[in-house]
């Protein structure tokens, strides 16, 4: 069993957390924590929890019972203007992209540059460009509107406007849903190459995913839920060798 | 029996509590939206590109809306009050109509027909593709990014967009009444003087403010209680302009009995 109190290990730690939406209860009495400095991916089958667990971390949505804590906050338990203050430590790239559709790649990517830095227009340019460069987005590209990328193309977008605030937890909804299998290790291996860059600074990516060959090869932890109850949570290699019927059987897939 | 009487008044029951449910989103929805409204930072550039955009969607509409009632309106005057000589009344008589009413009515449902429209649209689109948790996530209010610029854009445009009506419907009347009707053009628009207060103007204006905050807070909650893919952005856009249209014209008979006692 792990020990999930320790700040100085786990940026994002669960303490009793419960969900109910209504009648319907959603997650079961959670605790555990994410590792920090690590990729962690958090992996389960269609509806086990995952993405309310994800909304819980960034606060979109607040616990029925017990305490998300990201750093060191109860990010329940903070004002909405404070929390808005605080979502500026995460960095996220959702399922489908969610570029803004009235804005360029590049508008995209600076827009929270714009929002929340004092930086001159110049010095807005080069860190978009280089974000961009880094990301494997070329400079036509980048002047063009999301509707005339590909759904590739709009992921990578997506990451370096997540990343442009540099921010301490990157989290990824199904990074890789709806592309095909060449461009989803692309996109598996820009995910690690950007955790490997901002590692040395306790940077923390959590990934969403039901992929789960990307998920062993990509991952230091896995955190298997399912129905709302974490089923195991290890790293990748005890995760391999686990005896749990369910990841089996996962792992057969 | 009893088990269909029961089912009956169940189902009665859940349709009050959808509908007071649904009012007390609404109701929630727009005390945030005035909350967010006075709180920095002011987005102005957002503010004038919701203006330049509504005037621009709508503006063609408008002339063309606003011509052919004036001059409608001349010749129905003069037909149905040629026995009795009104040719001097005609000209007044379009001014304070469309002062009053027309402009800032037929404004308004054209502007909630296509501006109404297009905030649903644009701000349900926005949601079915987390485009708003998107905005959420990196801090910003998604109220105060997206509905506030355009209620307070709708609040601005209308009026302007209902004067403009005034005049140029004044003037489709004026082309008639001189040019196809002879009427003498000194009488055409000599008792406006006399007949027209500016406080009908100012009603009219009013009107056309309120509405343009009706149709705002209509089309942007419209908008942010989109659910479930493309078909649901098609039923909020349909929902924004049909009740856009319809408190246009509801409130618009409660603004006038209330206006007549304080003008
Ligand atoms: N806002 C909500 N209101 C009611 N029920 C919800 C809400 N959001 C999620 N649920 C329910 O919670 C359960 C878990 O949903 P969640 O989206 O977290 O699953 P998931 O693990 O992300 O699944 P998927 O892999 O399909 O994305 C589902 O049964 C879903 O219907
Ligand atoms: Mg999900």
């Amino acid at each position: 069993m792990i020990n999930y109190t320790n700040e100085e290990i786990f940026s994002v730690r669960f303490k009793n957390l419960s969900k109910s939406f209504g009648e319907a209860k959603i997650l079961y009495d959670l605790n555990f924590g994410i590792h920090r400095g690590k990729i962690t991916t958090i992996l389960g089958f269609s509806g086990a929890g995952k993405t309310t667990l994800m909304k819980l971390i960034l606060g979109l949505i607040l616990p029925t019972e017990g305490e998300v804590i990201v750093l060191d906050t109860v990010i329940n338990k903070i004002g909405e203007l404070e929390l808005r203050e605080f979502r500026r430590n995460f960095g996220m790239v959702f399922q489908y992209a969610a570029l803004f559709d009235f804005l360029t790649s590049f508008e995209n990517v600076a827009f929270p540059l714009r929002e929340f830095t004092k930086m001159s227009e110049e010095e807005i340019k080069e860190k978009v460009l280089s974000l961009l460069d880094s990301t494997g987005i070329s400079i036509e590209a980048a002047y063009r509107l999301p509707s005339e990328l590909s759904g590739g193309m709009r992921k990578r977008v997506g990451l370096a406007r997540g990343l442009a605030l540099d921010p301490h937890i990157m989290l990824y909804d199904e990074p890789t849903s709806g592309l095909d299998p060449i461009t989803t290790h692309v996109v598996y291996d820009l995910m690690r190459d950007t955790h490997r860059r901002n590692e040395h600074r306790g940077f923390t990516s959590i990934i969403i995913s039901h992929d789960i060959h990307a998920t062993l090869k990509y991952s230091d932890y896995i955190v298997f839920m399912e129905k709302g109850r974490v089923v195991e949570h290890l790293d990748v290699e005890s995760f391999k060798k686990s005896e749990n019927p369910v990841i089996r059987r996962f792992l057969e897939l | 029996m009893l088990a269909f009487f029961e089912k009956r008044i169940t189902n009665l029951g859940e349709t009050v509590m959808d509908l007071l449910n649904g009012l007390g989103s609404f109701t929630n929805f727009t005390l945030r939206t005035i909350f967010w409204t006075f709180k920095p930072p002011f987005r102005f550039k957002l503010l004038f590109d919701q203006i330049y955009f509504m005037g621009n969607k709508s503006i063609f509409i408008i002339f063309l809306t606003s011509s052919f009632t004036g001059m409608v309106f001349a010749i129905q005057i003069y037909l149905g009050f040629k026995a009795i000589n009104t040719d001097s009344f005609i000209g007044p008589l379009v001014a304070i109509a469309m002062a009053k009413e027309l402009a800032p009515v037929l404004t308004g449902l054209v502007v909630a027909g296509r501006c109404g429209a297009a905030m649903a649209a644009q701000i349900g689109s926005m949601k079915v593709t987390e485009q708003i948790d998107a905005l959420e996530v990196m801090g910003i209010n998604s109220y105060q990014y997206l509905a506030v610029p355009r209620i307070l854009g709708a609040m601005i445009s209308m009026p302007m967009l209902s004067a403009i009506f005034l005049i140029v419907g004044y003037g489709g009347s004026w082309v008639i009444g001189v040019k196809l009707l002879q009427i003498d053009p000194i009488l055409y628009t000599q008792k406006i003087s006399d007949l027209m207060r500016l406080g009908m103007v100012a009603e009219g204006l009013i009107k056309a403010t309120v509405f343009g905050y009706l149709i705002g807070i209509i089309g942007t909650y419209q908008g942010f209680r989109v659910e479930g893919g493309a078909e649901g952005v098609g039923k909020g856009t349909n929902m924004a302009v049909v009740w856009g249209m319809i408190t246009v014209l509801v409130v618009d008979y409660f603004l006038t009995s209330f206006l007549a006692k304080i003008l």
